[in-house]
């Protein structure tokens, strides 16, 4: 806001400063044309013409200080406008002049200098505004160099102003020396016409007319105010004469060396403007098809963006691009030309046994063009080819065809190149995201399968005053699911299960869920171990898909008749430790796994072991996990460790004895990350 | 990882499994009986001297194909396992529904004799 108000104080202090000059410069007129003294010093209009100057330059630097808007065309209407302006109110009072014909008033001295400074005033106002305008124009690629050199201009130039100020005599040769070293920095700076590039073909065209005009208004006005120096010249008085102001003759001259100049710059560059948007096109093809894999939903979206923007760089007259898929079959995206054609010109090159089709390089292009000029009946005689490389890997071809012979120069043959290149890019980063997402998936399927198993396995093991149970059991990340349970049939009678599912993931908790259904039923009737695996394996036959299957032990434990009944499909072999002979055993049976034998005759395979128990007896069921589990020499812990670990704590707890084993197993791991399920289940008579 | 050859000899495609099978490699496996099938191979010996381990889903990929085997009359015997794949067939019972011999001799006499 408040360069605003300053922007306008500025501008009521030119106005000001001008009536001001104008007022004093007529009173010194009018009394030196009628002999009389005017009270006013010589140099006061000087003075008074300078504060104008300066406030005008002022007024324009902060007017487009605030303009951030930097269009070229625009500053050049603006420029063109304030020069139609200035013309026009001094055409305007030509013809009040012509008008009024011959009369006395018009050749009056007063008159005049009147008119004089009125066309003075306008054309100080339109250099100003223009040098500011060049300013912009000039300054638009800054090099430090450049601003160095600018503000020296204008420091000089508004010193300038004092010489013009005071009194000074006129030195001729300190004048000359003065206005020549101004006018050869404006040439300096007036080499930098960098904008020019930037315009397109149309407006080059308008910026033509707008400095044609411009520097006509120029000439005008500059013929104007010159002429009416002479006249006033020839009238002997006393009158500001801006032919020995430095300032006011350099920005003149400067001015106008700018806008002849860039007039011509622009008119040798209009040739030239294809190129320039041809290449802005360029990168932003380029952009497109590197972008195109966050907007694309899939890959072929990135091979028609290739293909369209390479055509349309290279002005081709037809394409083709082949990639190759997981499919046994490529896929083609053609661009004007038939895919048979396509086929025709890959099998003739390739009849040819012409080597290195996919490298690019201009030398290789002509080879290949010369053989297509071989393959008759085809209409193309220039051909271009780049393979899309994914990871190293060629996963297809672009070829673009011209009917012209020698139609690709090296330019295109590089830039077709860069977007190929980026396509390949694209096509990876769009398969690498693919696969994270996958990852992603398949990371969120495994933990929901973990909570699953985790809400299976019972949170409280039956209690009976015949044993103790303490169960244990640690899935590993990538595994299907180890199971156990116990449920009391009845007051003498307690059911056990051990399983283990084959299978990975949510699959193998889904399997697992079913299992646990199947023995909570199944073992409320009490049956013996065979019928129960029977049954649980006709249930299964149903929902196991094929190849996979579930290992299981099931067993009940009279305390009546002091018997452990069970039945072992497929599972690990009980380890049994008898504690009058001290010895720890695996119990050998008869048993597939649950779901190989998909029919009743499965009742062949299972059969039912039972045996009587004593105190001091311990069983441990457990899971494969435990004696596959290798250390970090690839041995496995095994079945004979697990037993010798069993008669080392024999005489402790089912917990006690749980952690301990738990503690060996991890130190013997070397590590507490495991890749199998570790479960045990540790029953000890009392 | 598994490295599997085929061989054909006297109209039997002997099948070799060198490695280890574990989750990802049974796919392997499972497309390599399913191309012996495919060919029209009704006898087919399984080399497992170089096996050294195998894990459930490579059991599985042995299992799935049994009814198979028995609808289209196919005979498929493994041989040559060492002790603890063998153990690892026996604790889940698939000796009893898979042929397994000792040797390539005792194998192909277990397949003339099925």
């Amino acid at each position: 806001m408040r360069t605003k108000a300053i922007i306008r104080l500025l501008f009521t202090v030119g106005v000001i400063t001008w009536l001001a000059l104008v007022f004093t410069e007529i009173s010194i007129v009018f009394s030196s044309s009628n002999n009389l003294a005017s009270g006013i010093p010589a140099w006061l209009p000087n003075v008074i013409l300078n504060l104008f100057i300066l406030a005008l330059f002022y007024y324009y630097r902060l007017k487009f200080d605030r303009d951030d808007v930097l269009n070229f065309v625009d500053l050049l209407w603006r420029v063109f406008a304030t020069g139609l302006v200035a013309t026009v109110v001094s055409l305007f009072l030509k013809l009040v002049e012509y008008l009024l014909g011959s009369t006395r008033l018009t050749t009056d001295v007063v008159f005049i200098d009147l008119i004089y400074l009125v066309n003075l005033g306008l054309m100080i106002g339109f250099l100003t505004m223009a040098f500011t305008a060049w300013k912009r124009l000039i300054l638009y690629q800054k090099s430090k160099w450049l601003m160095r050199l600018w503000s020296f201009f204008e420091l000089a130039l508004l010193l300038s102003l004092l010489y013009n100020a005071f009194d000074f005599p006129f030195v001729e040769r300190l004048y000359w020396a003065m206005l020549s070293f101004f006018v050869l920095i404006g040439l300096v700076l007036s080499a930098n016409m960098k904008w020019v590039a930037y315009l397109n073909f149309r407006q080059k065209w308008t910026s033509l007319l707008l400095l044609l005009l411009t520097v006509f208004y120029l000439l005008y006005i500059f013929f104007t105010t010159s002429s009416l120096v002479e006249v006033l010249s020839g009238m002997n008085v006393d009158f500001t004469n801006y032919r020995f102001h430095v300032f006011i003759l350099s920005l003149m001259t400067f001015v106008m060396v700018y806008s002849i100049f860039s007039f011509l710059v622009i008119l040798f560059n209009l040739p030239t403007t294809s190129v320039f948007e041809q290449k802005l096109e360029e990168v932003v093809n380029f952009q497109r098809i590197s972008q195109s894999i966050q907007t694309e939903q899939n890959e072929d979206s990135v091979y028609n963006i290739l293909l369209e923007t390479s055509v349309s760089t290279v002005f081709a007259d037809a394409a083709w691009l082949e990639v190759k898929g997981s499919n046994p079959k490529a896929k083609v995206f053609t661009y004007k030309i038939t895919e048979k054609e396509s086929q025709e010109i890959i099998n003739h090159l390739k009849a040819k046994n012409i080597k290195g089709i996919l490298d690019q390089g201009s030398d290789k292009t002509k080879n290949l063009s010369r053989h297509l000029a071989t393959l008759k009946g085809s209409r193309f005689r220039s051909i271009l080819a780049f393979p899309i490389l994914v990871k190293g890997e060629n996963i297809g071809t672009l070829a673009l065809l011209k009917e012209l012979p020698d139609g690709f120069n090296r330019e295109m043959t590089k830039i077709v190149g860069t977007f190929s290149n980026q396509a390949g890019i694209s096509i990876e980063n769009f398969r690498l995201m693919e696969e994270a997402l996958q990852n992603e998936r398949y990371k969120e399927e495994l933990k929901i399968a973990k909570t699953v198993q985790k809400s299976l396995l019972p949170e409280v093991l039956e209690k009976d005053p015949d044993f103790e149970i303490a169960a244990f059991s640690e899935s590993a990340d990538e595994v299907g699911g180890d199971y156990y349970d116990t449920l009391r049939t009845n007051d003498h009678q307690v059911s056990l299960i051990v399983a283990d599912v084959s299978g990975k993931g949510t699959t193998a908790a889904f399997h697992m869920s079913q299992m646990k259904g199947i023995f909570h039923s199944l073992a409320q009737d009490c049956v013996k171990p065979d019928v129960f695996m029977c049954k649980a394996n006709q249930a299964l036959v149903y929902c196991l898909e094929r190849g996979s299957f579930i290992s299981a032990t099931f067993f009940i434990v009279d305390t009546r008749s002091k018997k452990v009944h069970y039945a072992r499909a497929g599972h690990c072999p009980l380890l049994y430790f008898n504690a009058s002979t001290n010895r720890a055993e695996y119990l050998k049976d008869k048993g597939i796994a649950l779901g190989m034998i998909k029919n009743r005759s499965y009742s062949n395979f299972i059969e039912a072991n039972e045996f009587d128990y004593h105190s001091g007896d311990i069983m441990v069921l457990y899971t494969d996990g435990v004696t596959e589990a290798k250390n970090t020499k690839g041995e496995e812990f095994g079945y004979e460790r697990l037993a010798e670990v069993l008669i080392e704590v024999r005489h402790l707890s089912p917990k006690q004895i749980q952690e301990h084993l738990i503690k060996r197993l991890y130190e013997f791991s070397g590590t507490s990350n495991i890749n199998d399920d570790y479960t045990t289940m540790i029953v000890k008579f009392t | 990882m598994i490295h599997i050859k085929r061989l054909q000899e006297d109209g039997v495609d002997i099948i070799a499994l060198i490695g280890e099978i574990d989750a990802s490699s049974s796919i392997e496996l499972d497309l390599a009986i399913a191309k012996s099938v495919g060919e029209g191979f009704s006898r087919i010996l399984v080399d497992c001297h170089s096996l050294e381990y195998i894990s459930s889903a490579g059991l599985g990929v042995f299992m799935s194909y049994i009814e198979e085997f028995k609808d289209q009359n196919i005979k498929m015997v493994l041989y040559g396992m060492n002790d603890k794949v063998a153990n690892t067939f026996e604790i889940l019972g698939l000796n009893e529904l898979l042929q397994i011999g000792k040797d390539k001799a005792h194998a192909k006499r277990m397949m003339n004799e099925l």
